[in-house]
């Protein structure tokens, strides 16, 4: 598995350089108590405790998403099941297996559904990041470990949110690495989580705490603790609205690891 | 009570290979939108571990659940109940029933068979089932049912009942559960199990 990795890696030049040669795909991050900014009933007051676990520097690229389907010819856009990636699955690809002009090498790969990115990370014997662990991972900036707090932070990450999405997508890996050595958690793509659908979010808020019109039966309501974090409200509003098979212009992913 | 029950089983499993229309779905190709080209090993109540597309061949009524649900999941089985009793004795013969537990923790075996026992769940037809722990997103994902695990051990979980036609195709699906049956889900089931 990592001799094969090194052979994709040498295979990319351009994604090589521009996270420093020589420099392994994934981080280690220590982990250790977390205040989320989301707030779910059953566990008030706690805080959430992230294990110790490693994230992938950069999102997934077109190139490496390229790679795993040429390997894994069912997860071709021709031939992945309809139950797994809606119609619009790697659409901006010119064909089933090349690139084309719409998709460089070194941009995110955008237009997967969760099955494919899982699928993705289990044939390089990793897995998506928890909720839990991308809001860990994205609350720092490149020298605090939580930057949340800081109202120009705040403000830099929603002049990303308030940017037309009709441009085309920045290289992964071009802005400075965090705290933790991990590009791009802000301001280039959305990304796939584990859990994206453990986060029961009642589009109508009329409907919170009448049992007859929720979607979702049982305690533990979701709700926001940092109202002022845009950075993960519309993270959450989003991956809350979005079904496993569902891909966007947006949405990309990257892995993650346990550290056993 | 164990032996007699797997004897049960396979021979139902004879039956459906033996059966001319079964043998010819196993030979051609899954449809693209079938639910089973999800690789989704079982274990059910009675112990066996197979693929949830061994239950193709015929359609099939299908919703997760845990079995130490004190409050919802109970009426995920009256649900069940309520499609089957408003059809008749033949359409309810052409029909399947799996329930999905989201909680492989505690949800083993002998779990799922304590709930066939209390509720008289007919075992020909009923299949109540645990993936393994890595699978449970997927089926959800697959079944479109959204669920959090609770800091008590209960489950917060949306809760949608679905008709799979016979090549595991999404034909209906319903949130009304308990023992008054949606109509429509009724409706598209008949027409799926013909007369």
């Amino acid at each position: 598995m990592k001799a094969a990795l090194a052979v994709l890696l040498l295979a990319l030049p351009v994604a090589g350089l521009s996270t420093g040669t020589g420099e392994s795909r994934f981080a280690g991050l220590p982990g250790g108590p977390f205040k989320s900014a989301l707030n779910y009933e059953d566990l008030a007051g706690t805080d959430t405790r992230v294990a110790p676990f490693e994230l992938m520097r950069k999102p997934v690229t077109n190139a490496d998403f390229l790679a795993f389907v040429k390997q894994h010819p069912q997860w071709q856009r021709d031939q992945v099941p309809a139950v797994l990636a809606e119609q619009r699955y790697l659409s901006h690809w010119k064909s089933p297996t090349t690139l084309g002009d719409d998709a460089e090498p070194g941009q995110p790969v955008t237009w997967v559904s969760w099955f494919a990115a899982d699928a993705y990370c289990a044939s390089i014997d990793a897995r998506l990041p928890t909720w839990a662990e991308w809001e860990y991972a994205a609350a720092a900036d490149e020298l605090r470990r939580d930057a949340r707090k800081d109202p120009a932070w705040r403000e830099r990450i929603l002049g990303w949110y308030s940017r037309p999405s009709n441009t085309a997508l920045p290289r992964a890996g071009l802005q400075a690495a965090n705290a933790y050595g991990i590009h791009d958690l802000h301001g280039l793509v959305w990304e796939w989580t584990d859990d994206y659908s453990s986060m029961l979010v009642d589009a109508d808020a009329r409907n919170q705490g009448d049992p007859d019109n929720a979607r979702f039966c049982g305690a533990g309501a979701l709700s926001m603790d940092d109202r002022d974090n845009y950075a993960v409200l519309m993270r959450v509003a989003m991956l809350s609205a979005l079904d496993g098979v569902d891909a966007t212009a947006n949405l990309g992913f990257r892995c993650a690891r346990s550290v056993p | 009570m164990k032996s007699l029950m797997r004897f049960v089983q396979s021979s139902m499993l004879v039956l459906l290979l033996a059966a001319p229309l079964a043998a010819m779905a196993a030979d051609t190709p899954l449809p693209r939108d079938s639910v089973y080209h999800l690789a989704l090993p079982l274990t059910g109540q009675d112990g066996v571990t197979r693929d949830w597309s061994t239950r193709r061949g015929k359609p099939q009524v299908v919703s997760m659940f845990y079995t130490s649900c004190q409050y919802i999941c109970p009426l995920i089985v009256d649900a069940g109940k309520a499609i089957e009793h408003s059809l008749t004795p033949e359409q309810r013969s052409r029909l399947g029933i799996v329930l999905v537990s989201m909680d492989p923790a505690r949800d083993d075996p002998a779990a799922l068979m304590k709930v066939v026992d209390q509720r008289k769940l007919d075992t020909s037809r009923w299949w109540l089932a645990t993936p393994a722990p890595e699978d449970v997103r997927s089926v959800a994902g697959v079944l479109g049912i959204r669920y959090r695990a609770l800091a008590d051990g209960e489950f917060n979980h949306t809760s949608a009942i679905v008709l799979l036609d016979a090549e595991g195709r999404i034909v209906a699906r319903t949130e009304r559960l308990g023992s008054q049956a949606d109509p429509e889900f009724v409706a598209a089931a008949r027409k799926l199990l013909g007369d």
